[in-house]
């Protein structure tokens, strides 16, 4: 066998049965699973089914029965109960837990509905806000009817305006499409912001590993370090395929068991039912371009540390250039058509997030997008070759120091003077 | 297959590391190289593996060029040691083996018949960091010559080791040369050089001082070292004619002198002085040849 592929498989199979491998892996399955059962696992976690118990103390004797009713269009999961005894025994039933919260209902001077909740905390915002919205409704409606309004007019007034919006750009994409893109644009950028992050992070450890053991001498008289190089990134590469594709199939079977539960929250918005084919090959195509940009530079950096101690600090600068490039795209998903975030997707650093954002949630002429991938690929040929003549003369060099000049000097030990 | 250096000098910005060095080193032959830290030995050697570029010269084997496709006939000892420390001797071993083109299969009975030698089989299937940094070197060394190289180029291997593995490891050397292979390796100690090379190298800040055959070299150098034990005074001899030194010993004297003619005409002067208990001439030593031509001592 070519000694590329060995030295593909070798580090392929190697992190693969590695113990951090595994319990990364089996970790974020957990935390996969986890996500997508979210539903399920509050509810079990909600005592009485997530019910609410309130207690009434209905002062006025009129506000209970339009406060119940109003409060069932709002939250059908909020048990009122009118409640006979005093204050005092209201809130001794609180301190029981009994009931969660009282709640006195009374009329003011003006004739209007008012309320005081009391509840052991107040942290519960949402309940307090279901119970606020209620009454308010109750006293629109009494206000209302006070000033002799009738509820044909009353719906009138509080009827929401018709409002569409329209793109006139031919293909522009609609309101739906506009979700549904986002969401997955904003899933698939977490995907390569993590993937880049870490496996640019295994593969300057590897070499960085290698080289501080120095079997690295050995390694470089057997086989030339560009191939080297290339074994190690393709092996991450793979490496990292490969846990991707265990996420994605758990991610979606558990998925495709919940669509039920799941359908009217973030997955109902940002419908994943049809995603368009282009935007998955754009993504493909600028998740790999992204990991060969990151890995082989990271692969140079770490072929300049002696220790492996220092190759953190070696990456940051790389590390930090990712997470420009996601807040970039972060603040890109609101607004994708601002002429910074255009300008930013042909920096090459940033392209794989910020120009797959573009082709995601825009509709941007092909040559855009192609012109993208191509200063993206020609960034990755001027660091590979630059990069592994860094890594060759890196490679050889021992030493305290491990600053960028590093770099000079590393390929002066490759230069014919 | 001879490897041949033709005026190779390497320089590192300012420093001159290598400097105009022409080496002819024959076929399965044993080639030594002597030197201080920082004579250049390494960097001579990572230029012959083709590791560094020569700023200028040309280095041949066979007339080509020594690159990553003659890699499979090449092994390599680096003076820094170095495995992967998570990686099982086994594991390991076969790895590096198949990386110099070797088959899996071929490389397991090699690599057994070798622990079996070292007497570490037992060490097949641990960890290079459970080892002692003795066997880590056994390993090592392995792995230079598992894949059963033509050239073996071995720098500095038999620092760190105990007399009883020195002597194993110069055995399993000797061995692989008299199998064929060529083989070049450096070391601090001017005796194993003596011991086993045929041709040799003294280096000195980056320049070849002594360069040729063993006996040239000896014969070249013409002086020969004289002991003398007797029973009775020998400090006249010092100023004797063709004596170009002399040490004071326990016992008598060493001398160095010219040649055996000197010799002869010593042993009449002084017989019948007294009781002569030793009257010895030896071949000089590598050292005294160095600290003659080097003006300094070396070890």
């Amino acid at each position: 066998m070519n000694s590329f592929w060995i030295i593909l498989f070798h580090t392929y199979l190697n992190k693969l049965k590695s113990k951090s491998f595994i319990v990364t892996t089996l970790l974020t399955v957990v935390l996969v699973l986890a996500l997508t059962n979210i539903n399920n696992i509050i509810d079990i976690f909600d005592k009485n089914g997530g019910k609410e118990n309130v207690a009434v103390l209905d002062e006025s004797g009129a506000l209970y029965e339009p406060f119940k009713q109003q409060l069932k269009t709002i939250n059908k999961d909020i048990n009122l109960k009118l409640y006979k005894g005093s204050e005092k025994e209201a809130e001794k039933a609180v301190e029981k837990g009994d009931v969660t919260g009282v709640i006195q209902l009374r009329y003011n001077a003006e004739k209007l509905p008012e309320a005081t909740y009391k509840a052991m905390s107040i942290a519960d915002s949402s309940l307090f806000t279901d119970l606020q919205t209620a009454l308010q409704q109750v006293k629109t409606m009494q206000a209302a009817s006070q000033i002799n309004l009738d509820p044909a007019q009353l719906q009138k007034l509080y009827e929401p305006v018709s409002f569409e919006k329209f793109a006139l750009e031919k293909n522009a994409k609609t309101e739906e499409e506009l979700n549904q893109a986002r969401g997955l644009v904003y899933v698939l950028l977490f995907i390569i912001y993590f993937a880049v992050i870490m496996y640019a992070n295994m593969i300057a450890m590897e070499v960085a590993t290698e080289k501080s053991s120095r079997v690295m001498e050995i390694l470089i008289s057997s086989v030339s370090p560009i191939k080297q190089m290339f074994a190690k990134i393709l092996g991450i590469g793979l490496l990292s395929l490969t846990q991707l594709a265990v996420f994605l199939i758990v991610g979606y079977y558990s998925l495709s068991k919940n669509m039920e539960s799941l359908k009217d929250g973030f997955f109902g918005v940002y419908g994943f039912g049809d995603i368009p084919v282009e935007t998955i090959v754009y993504a493909v195509i600028f998740f790999i371009l992204g990991y060969f940009l990151y890995a082989t530079l990271a692969a140079f950096l770490g072929s300049l540390v002696s220790r492996i101690e220092d190759v953190q600090q070696m990456i940051t600068p790389m590390t930090l250039l990712v997470v420009a490039g996601f807040m970039i795209a972060m603040f890109g998903l609101g607004k994708p058509d601002a002429p910074f975030i255009t300008a930013t997707s042909y920096i090459p650093f940033f392209t794989p997030m910020i120009m797959f954002l573009r082709v995601g949630m825009l509709t941007i002429p092909a040559w855009e997008a192609i012109l993208g991938i191509l200063i993206l690929v020609a960034t990755i040929a001027v660091l590979a070759i630059f990069g592994a003549r860094v890594y060759r003369g890196g490679v050889l060099m021992y030493g305290k120091s491990n600053s960028y000049k590093d770099i000079k000097k590393a390929l002066q030990l490759t230069k014919n003077e | 297959m001879v490897l041949k250096l033709e005026h190779v000098t390497k320089r590192f910005g300012q420093f001159t590391a290598v400097d105009d060095l022409s080496l002819t080193i024959p076929e399965k032959e044993m080639f030594g190289f002597l030197g201080a830290n920082g004579a250049g030995k390494t960097t001579t050697f990572r230029m012959i593996l083709g590791l560094l570029d020569s700023t200028a010269g040309r280095i041949t084997w066979d007339d080509r060029p020594i690159d990553y496709s003659t890699s499979h006939l090449v092994g390599y000892l680096p003076e820094e040691r170095g495995l992967y420390p998570k990686l099982k001797v086994l594991d390991q071993i076969i790895y590096l083996a198949r990386l110099r083109g070797m088959q899996k299969n071929e490389a397991l009975i090699e690599l057994k018949s070798w622990l079996e030698r070292f007497k570490i089989s037992e060490y097949e299937n641990k960890k290079v960091e459970e080892l002692s940094k003795g066997n880590q070197q056994k390993i090592q060394f392995i792995a230079a010559v598992v894949h059963r190289p033509k050239l073996l180029i071995l720098d500095e291997p038999f620092s760190g080791l105990d007399p009883v593995n020195v002597e194993m490891l110069k055995d399993a050397v000797l061995t692989l040369k008299q199998k064929g292979a060529t083989i070049v390796f450096s070391s601090h100690q001017m005796h194993h050089v003596e011991e086993m090379c045929e041709h040799l190298c003294i280096m000195q800040k980056g320049k070849p001082v002594v360069h040729g055959a063993l006996k040239e070299i000896k014969r070249e150098f013409g002086k020969k070292n004289l002991i003398i034990h007797a029973e009775f005074p020998l400090d006249s001899l010092k100023n004797y004619p063709g004596v170009v030194k002399a040490t004071p010993t326990m016992e008598g004297i060493l001398l160095q002198i010219e040649g055996e003619r000197v010799a002869e005409s010593i042993l009449k002067e002084i017989v019948g002085k007294g009781f002569i208990r030793k009257f010895a001439l030896e071949e000089p030593s590598l050292n005294d040849i160095f600290i003659e031509k080097v003006g300094n001592s070396y070890e």
